[in-house]
Order: structure tokens, then sequence, then C-alpha cells
């Protein structure tokens, strides 16, 4: 078996790096496990290093291996690059956050990178096994980071219902693949695709469809397989939640994006209708829902949510079209929003961290009056809750717009009345999105609140000021960016 | 001056967006300083508009001048396409000019929580957004701009607005109303241009059918529409309506103006002038660049419900005027009645109706712009916007009185000043509108409108009444007042003398929009 080893370099510096920080914590006297903090964030820097070199070396554009079970090309760079620098982004706000809780910061950054790397083998995956594996990887140890605060019975319950929630939708998931291969005879992509194109009257095949879906539906939180997210964001320490509102969502989405586009593009009459409706539901439920939150963190998670909505939306568009030029704007419009949301939300997540160490508190309330001491903060937290409610110059706007283009590209009704519930719904996410800057901007500081200066650590600080450039750039600028991504598009839609 | 040509238009948009990020450069105390740079980067501005409007080419207003067209997001098309024509020019100016003024006002009038620096800041990028929504030519670039400007307008209504209380019975409680007012008119704003880019997307994808790949350009689509390209179905009927939507509620038009007297009553004085001279007039601006031009056919057809609920914000604005007891509040009621004229005129799809609307939105920004920086100033001295509790206000204030009474003149449509030649030529298109609209329809319009007039002079003379003339109320006599004082001379002087020679010598405007307007019949209706 030859493999590539240039291609599996971000692979293996990062499995190098886990190996490390294992090694690290084992050796290290406890006032120095900070060590293993610094190894977890350089060792993943490092990784993003034969991320360029593959994109921008002079090696051929597509690297097949493991019988193509196993690819690295355009769409798996990028995605690659935004599971690196998305967790890169959470490791950094972890450091002060787990250090003051001075126990298994080894542990922490092992679990924390495993489940990078898994995400990183999912972007490359091209059969329903490394899939399976990849999706695993990414879930597994963020069963035990969820429960991380274990004298905290909230972080108990978060992690146990994720646990029996993720292994429910993992049973389900797998059974779905299992029909899949048994009625395909394959378990590539490439072979479901081909042969399930005769299977489309089989009530079986469409069974197995449906069973992964339902299984990817818990993995991106979508209504109604959503009720383990607001318990779990909430209980789990805060830059766990960062990472599976981002990381393992976005990880769902991908598995989605291969599957949907890759392996079942000929029976787009089950998947479609079936998005349409987790659609409409996420964004809608999702919504009204968040609307009602006093707790910043489950706002977020119902507004994750609804995001994951918004994202879903595409899909619906690529089920009613057989133009290539459609269904090549729906999965590129998906990617681009999965990759704006994830510098926006951790942004989000950062400003939580962050006024949580401030003010004690992620109740909204808490937060009222915070620009009078602290302004930087403030603005942060406006631009990143705004963002996500899409208001330009932000980048929020251009995923939205993505989105919508997309849905309204192919003209038909069902699909134009998925923008009109879209459109409303962008509306009813303001009124939560904007009540955080209400309160941090408009609201007086409420009596007895300790506003002495303490500063954000600096790790933390790096983290919100990628993601402000990030999102104030992306938004003013999208031209690169969006050009890149509509040729990502056309390598998952490829062979369709 | 070559480029000026080139770049003068990318000036006056990004400039004030430069000036509040150097804001940030200055340290948080050295307020005089932000002022100066504020102040600079606004005037910098204002006579860079100037100078686009004294290098036009007035023989070819139908034109866009100044064009800028750079690739923006290849991937979908939209690029960076700027200009101004007759149409946009004098807009254009208006909002340069009172963005300056607003700046000038402020140097020394503040609103608690002060923070100059912020609020300063916040004015300089709303002029962003207004001045980019005038020139942007091309459909994903007009959003923006479009948008831009929300975001600033919430959080200063939001924290220098009005903390007063105000029971709300939809709502069934008490609310402050800076608070209220800030996320209505958000919601509002948002709720529309939701739509409204739907609209536009719908508008790109179908322009791909004549010409081989979609486009966001405003231009070209224009030439579409005067070939009637999107004819006048289903598909153009919801567009329409989808765009309306959102340029009804930014102008406002009755039913969706609830917003309007809120926002313009909580927002500080300097917010409600920007609102009232600058912001209300992007959606009027948008009908006679988008809508019209683009789907004639629709606008044809929509033409008698536009009309209609135009002359409905006439009379339920004055009528609602003759009700209120506080001098914001009345104002920002005037304000949908003044747009109504202004819709009035554009419902009529004639060139004098849309010239009519171009000039009453100069006039009506000039006007209620100076009626706001009033009622702001009469506030900082009174401490109550109460119409009851003023009184002799021209005894205790001459040149505040005076000013304030010229100005009621002025909106109320005096033949000299500014704001008759919106109203007359409104309702002298509404007597001949476009050839094939219901005559006897539009010329009822056109005597609901003479009616709004008269209730329009009867609510604001009733209100210099009871504000100017008679004694003084008892609780003020040892009350000290100033007159106006200097800072407020340097922002009311320009909009006197422009109200003043708008009134005398309209070609100022007219001058610039007739051609354009003439253009802009001709190519959409014919003849």
């Amino acid at each position: 078996m030859d493999l590539d080893y240039h291609a599996l370099a971000p692979e293996l510096v990062v499995a190098a790096t886990i190996l490390v920080v294992l090694g690290l914590d084992v050796a290290l006297p406890r006032p120095r496990k900070y060590w293993t903090a610094f190894a977890g964030v350089l060792g993943l820097a490092l990784a993003a290093v034969p991320l360029l070199t593959l994109a921008f070396g002079d090696g051929p554009e597509t690297r097949s291996m493991l019988g193509g079970a196993y690819v690295v090309d355009g769409f798996a760079l990028v995605l690659k690059a935004v599971f690196i620098v998305g967790g890169y982004l959470v490791l950094l706000m972890s450091v002060s956050y787990i250090e003051s809780d001075r126990y298994y910061q080894g542990e922490y950054y092992l679990l924390m990178l495993t489940s990078i790397l898994g995400s990183l083998v999912m972007a490359s995956s091209r059969d329903l096994i490394t899939l399976f594996v990849g999706l695993e990887l990414v879930t597994g140890p963020l069963f035990l980071l969820a429960g991380w605060r274990k004298g905290d019975a909230k972080s108990n319950e978060a992690s146990l219902k994720f646990f029996i929630l993720g292994v429910l939708s993992t049973a389900i998931l797998l059974y779905g693949m299992s029909f899949l291969y048994g009625l395909t005879g394959s378990v590539t992509y490439e072979g479901i695709r081909e042969a399930g194109a005769d299977l489309l009257d089989s009530g079986a095949f469409r069974l197995a469809v449906l069973f992964t879906l339902v299984g990817f539906g818990f993995k991106v939180t979508a209504v109604p397989f959503h009720f383990w997210a607001p318990d779990t964001y909430e209980g789990a320490p805060t830059p766990v939640t960062a990472y599976l509102s981002v990381g393992s969502k976005a990880a769902g989405f991908v598995g989605l994006l291969l599957l949907c586009y890759k392996a079942l593009p000929s029976v787009t009459e089950i998947w479609g209708p079936a998005l349409w409706v987790l659609a409409a539901l996420s964004m809608t439920l999702g919504n009204l829902t968040a609307l009602r939150q006093d707790n910043v963190v489950r706002m977020l998670a119902y507004s994750s949510i609804a995001q994951g909505g918004f994202i879903l939306v595409p899909f619906a568009a690529a089920a009613v079209s057989s133009d290539p030029a459609v269904i090549q704007e729906a999965a590129s419009a998906t990617i681009v929003y999965v990759i704006i949301y994830a510098f926006m939300n951790l942004g989000a997540f950062g400003v939580v961290i962050a006024g949580a160490r401030r003010t004690g508190s992620t109740m909204i309330d808490d937060w009222a009056g915070m620009w009078r001491y602290a302004p930087r903060l403030a603005v942060l937290g406006a631009m990143f809750f705004f963002s996500l409610a899409g208001i330009p110059p932000l980048a929020g706007w251009y995923a939205k717009f993505a989105m919508f283009l997309a849905i309204l590209r192919p003209g038909n009704a069902w699909a134009t009345a998925l923008a009109v519930i879209a459109a409303v719904n962008a509306v009813i996410a303001l009124v939560y999105y904007a009540r955080i800057g209400k309160t941090m901007w408009m609201d007086h500081v409420p009596e007895g609140t300790d506003t002495a200066a303490r500063p954000v650590s600096g790790s933390l600080a790096l983290a919100l000021g990628i993601s402000a450039i990030f999102v104030v750039v992306a938004g003013i600028l999208p031209f690169e960016f969006a050009g890149v991504f509509a040729d990502l598009a056309k390598v998952v839609t490829t062979g369709i | 001056m070559d480029w000026f040509e080139s770049a003068g238009l990318s000036l006056i948009v990004f400039l004030p967006a430069a000036g509040a990020l150097a804001l940030f450069a200055v340290p948080k105390a050295r307020e005089d300083a932000q002022k100066w740079v504020a102040l600079l980067t606004t005037g910098l501005t204002a006579v860079l508009a100037v100078a686009v409007a004294a290098n036009f080419n007035y023989g070819g207003s139908e034109k866009f001048q100044f064009e800028v067209s750079q690739s923006w997001i290849p991937a979908i098309g939209a690029r960076y396409h700027i200009g101004v024509d007759g149409i946009s020019l004098p807009l254009l100016v208006l909002s340069a000019v009172v963005t300056v003024l607003a700046v000038i006002y402020s140097w020394d009038h503040w609103e608690e929580p002060r923070n100059v620096r912020g609020f300063l800041a916040l004015i300089l990028l709303l002029a962003t957004g207004m001045n980019g929504t005038f020139v942007a030519l091309d459909l994903v670039l007009f959003f923006i701009f479009f948008e831009l400007v929300l975001l600033p307008m919430y959080f200063m209504i939001g924290i220098w607005g009005d903390s007063a209380k105000r029971r709300i019975p939809v709502l069934g409680r008490t609310v402050t109303m800076r608070l209220y007012a800030a996320i209505k008119f958000f919601i509002f704003t948002l709720f529309g241009s939701a739509f409204m880019l739907l609209g536009f997307l719908a508008l790109y994808f179908r322009s791909g059918d004549f010409l081989g790949e979609n486009t966001f350009d405003i231009p070209i689509l224009i030439a579409l529409g005067s070939q009637n390209a999107f004819g006048s179905g289903t598909f153009a009927f919801l567009v329409f309506g989808a765009m309306f939507l959102g340029f009804a509620v930014k102008v406002p038009m009755w039913p969706f103006h609830t917003w309007l007297p809120d926002a313009h009553t909580a927002a500080p004085t300097v917010g409600s002038v920007l609102l009232a001279a600058i912001l209300l007039k992007l959606g009027s601006y948008a009908f006679l660049r988008i809508s019209i031009p683009i789907l004639p056919d629709m606008a044809r057809e929509w033409a008698p419900f536009i009309g209609l609920l135009a002359v409905i914000g006439i009379i339920y604005g004055s009528l609602a005027c003759l009700a209120q007891t506080d001098v914001k509040r009345l104002i920002a009621f005037s304000s949908v009645g003044h747009m109504g004229f202004v819709m009035l005129g554009i419902a009529t799809m004639t060139d004098v109706g849309f010239n009519a609307s171009l000039i009453g939105m100069v006039a009506h920004g000039l006007i209620t712009g100076l009626l706001f920086f009033l009622a702001g100033s009469m506030h900082h001295r009174y401490h109550t916007r109460e119409i009851a509790r003023m009184g002799g206000n021209q005894k205790l204030m001459p040149w505040m009185g005076g000013i304030f009474a010229f100005t009621a003149m002025a909106s109320l449509g005096l033949p000299g000043l500014a704001g008759f030649w919106g109203e007359f030529m409104s309702l002298l298109g509404a007597y001949r509108p476009l050839a094939g609209l219901s005559l006897s329809q539009f010329q009822t319009y056109m005597v609901i409108g003479a009616v709004g007039t008269v209730l329009t002079a009867g609510y604001m003379l009733w209100m210099l009444q009871r504000v100017n003339l008679g004694e003084p109320k008892a609780e003020w006599s040892d009350h000290e007042f100033h007159d106006v004082e200097p800072t407020e001379w340097l922002a009311w002087a320009p909009l006197i003398v422009a109200i003043v020679a708008i009134g005398v010598y309209p070609r100022i405007v007219l001058g610039a929009t007739t051609d354009a307007v003439v253009n802009l019949a001709r190519t959409a209706f014919g003849g």
C-alpha cells in the first residue's frame, strides 16, 4: 500500500502533536503542565504548513490513496484549513480557561487535538468507513470534554445527554450506512452513486438514505434532532461549547455535503424534501426559542441551531435542479456559510468567555452597560453578534447572501418558499442578536457590578483579534474568498 | 483633474469611514481633537460633493457621470460600480452638507452619556452609508450601503436617545423609549430589506435569460427595463412587491410608518436630523433609481396603489399632527405627510411628478432637518418638548422664535420657500398622470392632497401659535434663556440660505434633475 506522506502531513503533524502532549503530560510536574498547552497550540499551527505546501506547491491537484477512499483535493484542503484554524482559535480560547481550573490540562489538549484530527480525516474521506471513523474520532473525545467540569452537575448532565444521544445517532447512522452498503454492494461514494441510480424505487434504499440523514441531523443539531444541544452547550466548558458549535458541527456538514453531493446525487427526491423540512424547522424553531433565552450560552446554542438551518437551505436548491451550475452554487453556498459561520461564532464565544470572566456571569442582563467598563469587549461583542445577524458590512451578510443566491437560482416554487422562510427568519434572528448589543451598550450598569479592570489573557485576545479581522475583511472584500469557493464546489460536485 | 473624475465619488463615500477609524487613533480624553477630525473629514467630503456638482455636466444630466466600475465580487458578477446623474446629485450634495452641519451642531450639544468619540464615529459611518447609497450603481453595493446605515442609527438612538418611559398599548407594558424605538427602527427596516434583497436576486437571475450572464448592474438592468424585458407577469409583480416592501418601509409610507414617530422622538437631535433629512430619502430615491426604470410596466400597475397610500399618508400625517403634544413627535408626523407628497409625485409616473418628488425630497431634507435642529435646541433650553408648556418663545428667544417661524412657514409650503415646489408640482403632476392611469382617480388624489396642504398649514400655524406667540408661561419667569448660539448659527445658516434660494430659484435643483427625469419617464414609459 503506497501512502502519499506529503498529502497526509497535516494529519501526521497533528497525530505527532497528540503524542508529544501525551508525553509531556506524563513527564512534567504539575506546576509545569501548561507546557502541554504550548505544545498543542504550536503543533496545530505547524500542521498548517504542509497544508500551504500542498495548496500552493507543484504537486498534483488531487492526491488519492487507499484505493480512492482517502483523497486530498482542493475541497479537502480548504476544509482542513478551516478545521485547523478553527481548532487553533478554540485552543487559544482554552488556554487561560483551562489553566484557571488547574487540573487535567494535558488530557484536555490531548482530547481536543484528537477531535480535530478526526475532522481532518473526514474532509478527506471518500468512503463510508473512513467517514465513519473520522466522525467518531470527532465526537468521541467530545463526550469526555463536555463533562470536563466534573464537580458541576450541569457539566455531568451535558456529557451524559450528549453521550446517550450521540450513541443513538451513531447507531442510526451506522444502520443506514449498513443498508447502503448492503444494497449497493459498495462503501465508496462512487460505487454508491453508480449503484444507487438503479435503486430509486427500492423502499429499503430510501430508508437507508433517511437513516443516514437522521444520523447527521443529530450531528448538525437540526430540528427535531437538536434536543441534546442546549443543555450540552450550557453545561460544557465554554471553549468546548465553542468547538461543539463550530468544529464538530462543521464536520457534520462536511459529511452531509459528501454524502448528498458525492454519494447520493441521484436520489435528490429523497433527501431534498427531507432537508427542506429540516432547514425550515431548524431556522424557525431555533430562532423562536432563542428569543426567549436569558443565558447567553443557551441563546448561542439555539442560534447555532438556527444557523444550521440556514446552512441546510442550499441543499434544497440542489435537490430541485439537475443543472450542474445550480448544484455547484448550492454546494459552494453551504461551504461559504460554514466557513463564515465558524469565524463569527467562534468570535462570539470568545466574547462570551471574556465577558463571563469579566462579570462572572453568562446571564445576558448581567452584562448591562459593559461598554462603560470594557469598551473594547463591547465593540467586539456588537461586531460578532451583528455579524451573526447578517448585517452588512460584517461577514455574515455574505454568508446569507450566498445562501439566498443559491436557493433562488432554480426559480422553483418550493425553493422560493424556503427563501421566504429564511428571509423572515433573518429578521427574527436580529431581535435576539440585537438584544446583546442593546444590553452591552444601552442599559445601565447594574448596582454592585465589579467594574475593576481585568485584562483579557493574551491568547484569548489573539483569538478574538483573528476572528474580528476575518469578520470585517471577508465582509467588505468577499471576492478572493468567494472565488476560491466557487472552484471548490466544482470539486465537490464533479461526477454528478 | 483626472484623479477627481475617477476617485472623487469614492472619496466622498469612504472619507467619512476613514475618519471614523482615525477617531480611534485619538486618545479618548482629547475631545477637541476628535471633533476636529470629524469636522475635517465631513467638511472635506462636503467640499468634494460640491466640487462634483460644480464639475457636473448639466447638459447630460441623464447620463451617469464620475462613473467608476471595477470588479468586486467576480464570483457573482457584483461590481464596484458608482456614479451620479441628475437624480442622485442633489441628494448626494444634500447628504454631504447636512452631515457637516450635524457635526458642527454637535460641537457643544452633547446628550448623555456623552462619549464624543463614539457619537462622532457613528455620524461618520452613517455618512458613508448614505453617500454610498446615492452613488451605488450595482444592486449588491446598493444593498450594502442601504443596510450600512442601520447599525449606526440603531446605536445612536439606543445609546444617546430619550430615556423617557412610555406605555405601549400593543405590547401591554411600559418601555424605555430609546430602547424601544431603536429596535423597532431596526426590525422594521430589516424586514423590508430582507424582501428587497430577494427582489434584487430575482432580477439578477432573470437578467441572465436576456444577457447570457446574470448581472446586478443597475444601468444594464435599466436598459433591459426600458425594453420591458421583465414583462408584467407574476414574476414582475412579485419582484416589484418585494422591493416595494423594502423601500416603502424606509420612506416610510403609510401603513409602514409606525417606526418613524418613535425613532424621531427618541433619537438625539443629530440623529433625528440625519434620519429626517437623509435616511428617509433612501427609500424614495430607490423607487426612482431601481423600481420604476427596471420594472416600468409594474410601476404603472402599482401606481394607483402607491398614490392611494401616499394620499392616506398625507391626510393621516396631518391629522396625527393635530393631536400631538410633543414638538418632536409633531415634526415626525409631519414627515409622514411630506413624504406622502413625495410619493404622490412618484406615483404619477410623469416627469413633472418625478421632479416634484426630487425637489420635495431636497426641500424636506433641508426644512425638516432644520426643524429637528430647532426642536432639539428648544428642548435643551426648556428641558421639555411639551408644546403646552412652551409659549411666548418669540419673546424669550427672538432669533430662535424667528427661525422657527420661518422654518414652519417653509414646511407648510409657503410660496417663495423651498417647501412650496414639492407640494405644488406633485399636485400638478397628479392633475395629469401618465397616460393609461385613471385620470379621475389621480385627480381625486390631487384634491385630497390639496386638502392635505390646508391641514398642513393648519397644524403648523397652530403649533407656531402655541409655541411662539403669547406670553411665556409663569414657570419660566426666573429661568434664563440663551438665544441662538454661534455653533447653532453656523449649523443653521446654510440651511436657511438654501431654503430661500431653492424657494426663489428652484432651478438649483431642477436644473440638475429635469433632463434626468424626462429621460427616465421616456425610457420607462415611452413618449
